[in-house]
């Protein structure tokens, strides 16, 4: 009976030092910071590499997304047979909640999609598991393919600490910017022949869809982040674009609690006192509210251009999508690129890693992108769209990227401003917080976050 | 097993040990050989669970996202759970959901195995089968369909119309004060018909004799229950508490699809915070503080429940 608590002893203690020994969280992989960008020349000519495997990993998993994906490897295998691509694709969710946990493991994808923000893109960069492009980018030309305010989207320091420069860790392949989708038809009848190219106008018309009893604004924002892209939208409009870009990249040097960033949010206020969104706003998921728009409920809907072919399709030439109305000299507007393809750090191949990259967004494959449906980040006013709203959807994009008056999306800045941002705009369009409130949350999360990262 | 169990008498062992263990010694000793038996499972219970949970509190000692080296925080992780205003409302969000989850379909379902444990109804199993239905649909299913239900135009304020209250018509799940017991309720929904079935279990192995000395004694419907009925099922009602307690506790992915702990932060839970924080905003060593505090929680909860219920039987 003795050898009884000895031997319970020895198990929990052999269970202990287990943990113990164990080492550091996270010291499994290279975690050293930045990692040397490697040197030596680029090859090329993928046909030359011998045989070669490379896993690639994304989230193109839904209609015309799934459909470009797999004719450009198809066309890629076509052309390089040396070349064995090993598909994984996942949902954007799961991609996003697994790929951290490959790329600290000894198995990491060669090209993945990793999202631009820092959560995703800025940690692992961060942990020096991302292989800087930059030489491929010169290699390839891609700073011709690509204009800076694209390239900003996945750039960052070596260290990872500043989002917006710094070092090219990715491509996408398709762009995104925010805008106004119309409802011509609903409008025409509450006496707006046209949709309003002026912020003024654009206010006027939403009283005047209003008196003539429609909803203007059609949002549900229950899942909590759509009001983050109507309150960039005002945004935009009150404050000069080169602030929202310091907010929104989480640079120091920025604040938002600010005059402009005060008319903002207290604009959102007066929307929902002079009832422009339906009362229960904070009720009404994502999905139902567009699907809402598209059956003839509302007049506008501000929403992304993931939306046009889903929209188009419903409602034919009744819909058109225009950049924000303008209240300053050029239209700012919120946007940016899809999820961009890296390059793992780990990777045997990089050569032919960053050939699969250049295949799958050079002009051919912007071709491939905007027949099925997509709206291709570069080129994109060469493109021909296969519907209207496709083709509005092209002119909106190339004209932001043109006049350089893309800013970012404001949950990139720090890696909790989603959260915080989609719940403090709940809070205001509830009118549980005032603007100054609100911006005093926002600021707290960013201040915070730039105080800490340096 | 048979393995260990055929090769355990084979063992070179003294005449001795073996003749004590004749006499009739308790099986398993010397208590050596008690834990050669135990081992395969504790190998697998060390190696999926212990392991785990251990590396948890360590990682909830550190400042880690994830990805990088980590850095150590000593027990600042605690203290932002007990020091954050919004992580303690989580928690309390919890304790909210308990009400919903445990005590509201304990009290429907006593009702409920009431009405069909005594009743001679026809299509007695019909009945139980239905009540017990929500258990068989996976919860993020259930959560799709009542936010359909909740929402501005879905079905629930289309009911509330349609008998003239439309004053009390809203977007259920975006009304500050409307979430959490909306949430709630969808957990009651689902919780009920465990209860009930567990209750009709236990009251079927209540001796009929207690039922008649009961009626005997001039006892009524109501007299009887508490009486007789009640009290037998401490152990039922036990487990019951026990399981949805820990139901509540846990909840994440009714949270998760229906409101993302909206609006603001007034429905978010603690399990649904140790996802954010891991998975979505990379600051893991929060996240598992936030892990292990509800795990201390739920373990001492459940280890109250059953000490309540077997020191008054």
């Amino acid at each position: 009976m003795r050898s009884r608590p000895t031997t319970r002893l020895i198990a929990v203690g052999a269970l202990g030092a287990l943990a113990l020994t164990a080492c550091t969280p996270g010291s499994g992989s290279d975690g050293t910071g930045s990692s040397a960008a490697p040197t030596g020349t680029v090859n090329t000519d993928p046909a030359s590499l011998g045989q070669v495997t490379l896993t690639v990993w994304d989230q193109e998993v839904r209609g015309g997304q799934a459909a470009q994906i797999e004719e450009l490897n198809k066309e890629f295998q076509a052309k390089y047979p040396n070349i064995t691509l090993k598909r994984v694709s996942r949902s954007f969710d799961d991609l996003k909640t697994t790929l951290g946990l490959a790329l600290s493991g000894n198995d990491a994808p060669d090209v993945f999609q990793a999202n631009n923000g820092r959560p995703d893109m800025g940690k692992f960069v961060q942990a020096g598991q991302l292989l800087p492009l930059d030489r491929y980018a010169d290699a390839y030309g891609w700073k011709d393919r690509y204009p800076e305010s694209v390239r900003k989207y996945s750039s960052y320091s070596p260290d990872g600490k500043t989002f917006g420069t710094g070092n090219l860790y990715g491509l996408p392949q398709v762009g995104e910017v925010v805008g106004v989708y119309a409802n011509k038809a609903v409008l025409a009848k509450a006496g707006v022949p046209e949709v309003p190219t002026d912020w003024a106008g654009f206010e006027s018309s939403l009283q005047k869809v209003k008196d003539a009893g429609q909803q203007p604004l059609v949002l549900g924002n229950l899942d909590k982040w759509p009001a983050i892209h109507v309150f960039g939208t005002v945004q935009a409009q009150t404050t000069p674009a080169d602030q929202i870009r310091t907010l929104g990249f989480g640079q120091s040097g920025g604040s938002w609690t600010t005059p402009e960033n005060t008319k903002a949010a207290q604009t959102l206020v007066d929307w929902v006192d002079k009832g422009y969104f339906s009362q229960d706003v904070n009720g009404l998921g994502y999905d139902p509210a567009w699907q809402q728009f598209s059956k003839g409920t509302g007049a506008y809907l501000i929403a992304g251009t993931w939306l046009q072919a889903d929209l188009g399709k419903a409602m034919g030439d009744d819909v058109t999508f225009v950049l924000p109305p303008k209240a300053q000299q050029a239209p700012v507007a919120t946007g940016g690129t899809g999820i961009p393809w890296a390059v793992s750090s780990k990777t045997e191949s990089p050569d032919a890693a960053a050939a699969y990259v250049d295949f799958i967004t050079s002009k051919d494959a912007m071709g491939v992108l905007a027949k099925t449906e997509n709206l291709p980040v570069a080129d994109t006013a060469e493109q021909k769209a296969p519907s209207t709203i496709g083709q509005d959807v092209f002119t909106a994009f190339g004209t932001a990227v043109e006049d350089d008056s893309l800013v970012p999306y404001l949950d990139y800045a720090t890696p909790t401003m989603s959260d915080t941002l989609g719940a403090a705009l709940q809070d205001l369009l509830a009118k549980k917080a005032t603007p100054e409130q609100f911006l005093e949350t926002v600021q707290k999360d960013y201040g915070d976050f730039v105080a800490q990262n340096g | 097993m048979s393995d260990t169990a055929t090769a355990a008498p084979s063992r070179p062992r003294t005449p001795e040990g073996t003749r004590r263990r004749r006499r009739g010694g308790p099986p398993g000793e010397p208590r050596a050989v008690g834990w050669l038996y135990v081992l395969p499972a504790l190998l697998v219970y060390a190696a999926f669970l212990l392991y785990p949970l251990l590396r948890a509190v360590q990682i909830s000692l550190y400042d880690w996202n994830g990805n990088t080296l980590a850095t150590w925080a000593g027990l600042d992780n605690y203290v932002e759970v007990v020091g954050d205003p919004a992580l303690r409302a989580s928690f309390g969000h919890a304790l909210v959901l308990i009400a919903f989850y445990a005590l509201l379909p304990l009290v429907v379902g006593l009702v409920l195995a009431a009405i069909l444990g005594r009743a001679k109804v026809r299509g007695l199993g019909f009945f139980r089968t239905v009540v017990f239905l929500p258990q068989v649909v996976a919860m993020v299913v259930i959560a799709v369909a009542w936010r359909r239900m909740y929402a501005p135009d879905g079905s629930i304020n289309d009911l509330l119309s349609a008998i003239g209250l439309d004053a009390l018509t809203r977007g259920w799940l975006g009304d500050y004060t409307a979430a959490l017991p909306a949430v709630g309720l969808i957990g009651t929904w689902f919780e009920i018909g465990l209860v009930t079935v567990l209750l009709l279990a236990g009251m079927g192995k209540i001796p009929t004799e207690l039922y008649e000395a009961a009626r005997l004694d001039g006892a009524g419907a109501v007299r009887e229950f508490f009486a007789v009925t009640l009290p037998a099922l401490r152990g039922e009602i036990a487990v019951a508490l026990t399981l949805t307690v820990i139901a509540a506790l846990r909840t994440f992915d009714l949270v998760y699809v229906t409101t993302r702990g909206g609006p603001g932060t007034s429905t978010s839970v603690p399990s649904y915070e140790v996802y954010n924080r891991a998975f979505q905003q990379g600051r893991v060593g929060s996240a598992a503080a936030i892990a292990v505090v509800l795990t201390v929680i739920i373990f001492a909860i459940s280890f109250g429940i059953t000490r309540i219920a077997e020191r008054e039987r």
